[in-house]
């Protein structure tokens, strides 16, 4: 039914929690093997929007395509096609690294050998193979998140939801995962992101969606939006769009809460992301 | 490969990933057993000569040994029960520690087959019922009792063990989905582990006051002890047998549409 070089599609899509409105009417569409970054403060509707593509909450009204299949009628087709990789931890602490990695093998349904040689080439290319026998709840913030991204890519899905992926990591622990995202992106994946951090869906994507309040207030590759507000960077084309400053660099606040975001100015924490 | 054989495949593959929990986690293991222990030493040897002696046809002399054995005799079977209880009451922690860890929206974002993750705690709580009970069983026999069946009443007994263990399992499921929180999911089902002293398991009912003694009548355990108790000592349970057997199932029904509709239903924060 849809464009086969289209991952993702969206129309007037509304989402609310009681009387709390939290996507306004959505349309956006996403070319297939692009990087497409949500960009929001927190309580914007990044985590709803996410968690509506990948099948786990219903929407109220509108459609939304992902991989050719209707997520309200097709759930399992979109799950066939995805991988997601929430803000929060999906591991199993319990168990080893390895032992996460063919727990995902096993549920893929991949033959025995196949996926004891996929294992292993996730392990090395995210660098856990020394670790990969320790249980996961030894591992670090930034190792874990690794793991988290290499048990989404065990199926080798054709795309990819990456939900604040980078939020609390340190600065190289984020490099290596814009380094890993850049990887995925030769292999012709679709990475659908959200970010509150403007630097990193400068870097990544190749369009940008701009949501606020639950609407998105515009849409571009990060070169027209900064030319349309005529600002030098995205920051600029934040604050010309939705006359406040982007967000808080709260990491440990959550984008779940369906809360209105302290939107405060925060211009000097705004500084020590650069 | 159809359907069916997708979702035997990934209840397997979450029956392995619970065990693995089990066996690294073995504190929890090790309480749910020690409970049981606990409680058959406490009431053979602390309360068993005077409560031997209370029970109708009871030793003459209180404080006997004789009282104690008798009174081993008779709450026998709701140790058993109380065993099973307990290891169902894990199952409560363990998919509440799942749900609240996000691993399970993993799962619900991937085509795996939508049962499995609930059947995979199944499993794993039938496996350590029975492992439990291997410990419990034994360790009854050692300190005495005697029971007199045979090879009928011992499977009798085991049957609808196992059958309790299923509807508690799942009951424990829906009350850990609906926790919350591991603190919570370790509360709720407490009341399992309670209600068995309600019944006909330590005392004979009519021995309590008579609005407790309805109470205790006509509760879930006690048509299943007294099938319990019926059966290892040889004899027919009679319609306490089809008491017993209805509850298991009535809860085990009610209990699996409610773990899968709060497992469909289920949105991590």
């Amino acid at each position: 039914m849809s464009n086969p070089t289209t991952a993702i599609e969206v129309a007037g899509l509304t989402k609310s929690y009681a009387d709390n409105a939290v996507l306004r009417g959505i349309d956006l569409t996403v070319p297939a093997g692009t990087v497409y970054a949500l960009l929001g403060p927190n309580g914007a509707g990044k985590t709803t929007m996410v968690r509506i593509l990948s099948t786990l909450v219903r929407a109220d009204a509108g459609t939304a395509t992902v991989g050719g299949f209707d997520v309200r009628r097709e759930p399992d087709g979109v799950r066939r096609t995805i991988g997601v990789t929430g803000q929060f931890s999906a591991i199993d602490e319990l168990l080893t690294g390895r032992e996460n990695l063919k727990l995902m093998a096993d549920l893929a349904h991949l033959r025995r050998d196949e996926g004891r040689a996929r294992v292993d080439e996730l392990l090395s290319s995210f660098d856990l193979v020394a670790a990969a026998d320790r249980r996961a709840a030894t591992y670090s913030g930034g190792m874990k998140r690794r793991l988290d991204l290499a048990m989404t890519l065990v199926s080798r899905p054709r795309l990819i939801f990456l939900d604040e992926p980078t939020a609390g990591l340190d600065p190289r622990s984020r490099r290596d995962l814009w380094q890993i995202v850049r990887q995925l992106l030769e292999d012709s994946v679709t990475v659908f992101l959200t970010t509150q951090y403007l630097e990193e869906a400068d870097h990544l994507a190749h369009r940008v969606g701009l949501l606020d309040g639950g609407r998105l207030v515009a849409e571009g590759t990060p070169a027209e939006l900064k030319a349309q507000a005529g600002g030098e960077t995205l920051d600029d084309v934040f604050l010309a769009l939705t006359g406040h400053a982007a967000t808080s660099l709260d990491d440990d606040s959550d984008d779940d809460s369906d809360d209105e975001s302290d939107d405060s100015d925060d211009s000097d924490e705004l500084e020590e992301i650069r | 490969m159809t359907t069916l054989t997708y979702a035997a495949l990934d209840s397997a593959t979450m029956l392995g990933r619970n065990l693995k929990h089990i066996l690294r986690y073995p504190s929890l293991t090790l309480m749910l057993i020690g409970q049981p222990v606990l409680f058959l030493l406490l009431f053979v040897y602390v309360f068993g000569g005077t409560m031997g002696a209370g029970l109708p046809g009871g030793a003459a002399e209180v404080g006997g040994a004789e009282g104690r054995a008798d009174y081993l005799d008779y709450i026998a079977p709701a140790i058993l029960v109380m065993t099973v209880a307990s290891v169902a009451l894990s199952t409560a922690i363990y998919i509440a520690k799942d749900a609240t860890e996000g691993i399970i929206d993993r799962f619900r974002t991937m085509s795996v087959a939508k049962a499995s993750v609930l059947t995979g705690h199944v499993l794993a709580a039938l496996l350590q019922t029975s492992f439990a009970l291997a410990v419990v069983v034994p360790f009854a026999l050692l300190l005495g009792y005697r029971p007199d069946a045979g090879v009928v009443g011992w499977l009798g007994a085991v049957g609808l063990l196992l059958l309790l263990a299923l509807a508690l399992t799942w009951l424990c499921l829906a009350l850990g989905l609906a926790a919350g929180s591991v603190e919570t999911a370790s509360n709720t089902p407490m009341f399992l582990v309670l209600l068995p002293f309600l019944s006909s398991g330590f005392v004979p009912t009519d021995s309590m006051p008579s609005g407790l003694a309805w109470v205790a009548e006509n509760q879930p355990f006690t048509p299943v002890i007294d099938t319990l108790r019926a059966c290892l000592a040889g004899s027919s349970p009679g319609a306490d047998g089809w008491w017993a057997v209805g509850w298991c199932l009535l809860i085990a029904a009610l209990s699996y549409a409610w773990a899968r509709r709060l497992f469909v239903a289920a949105r991590a924060g």
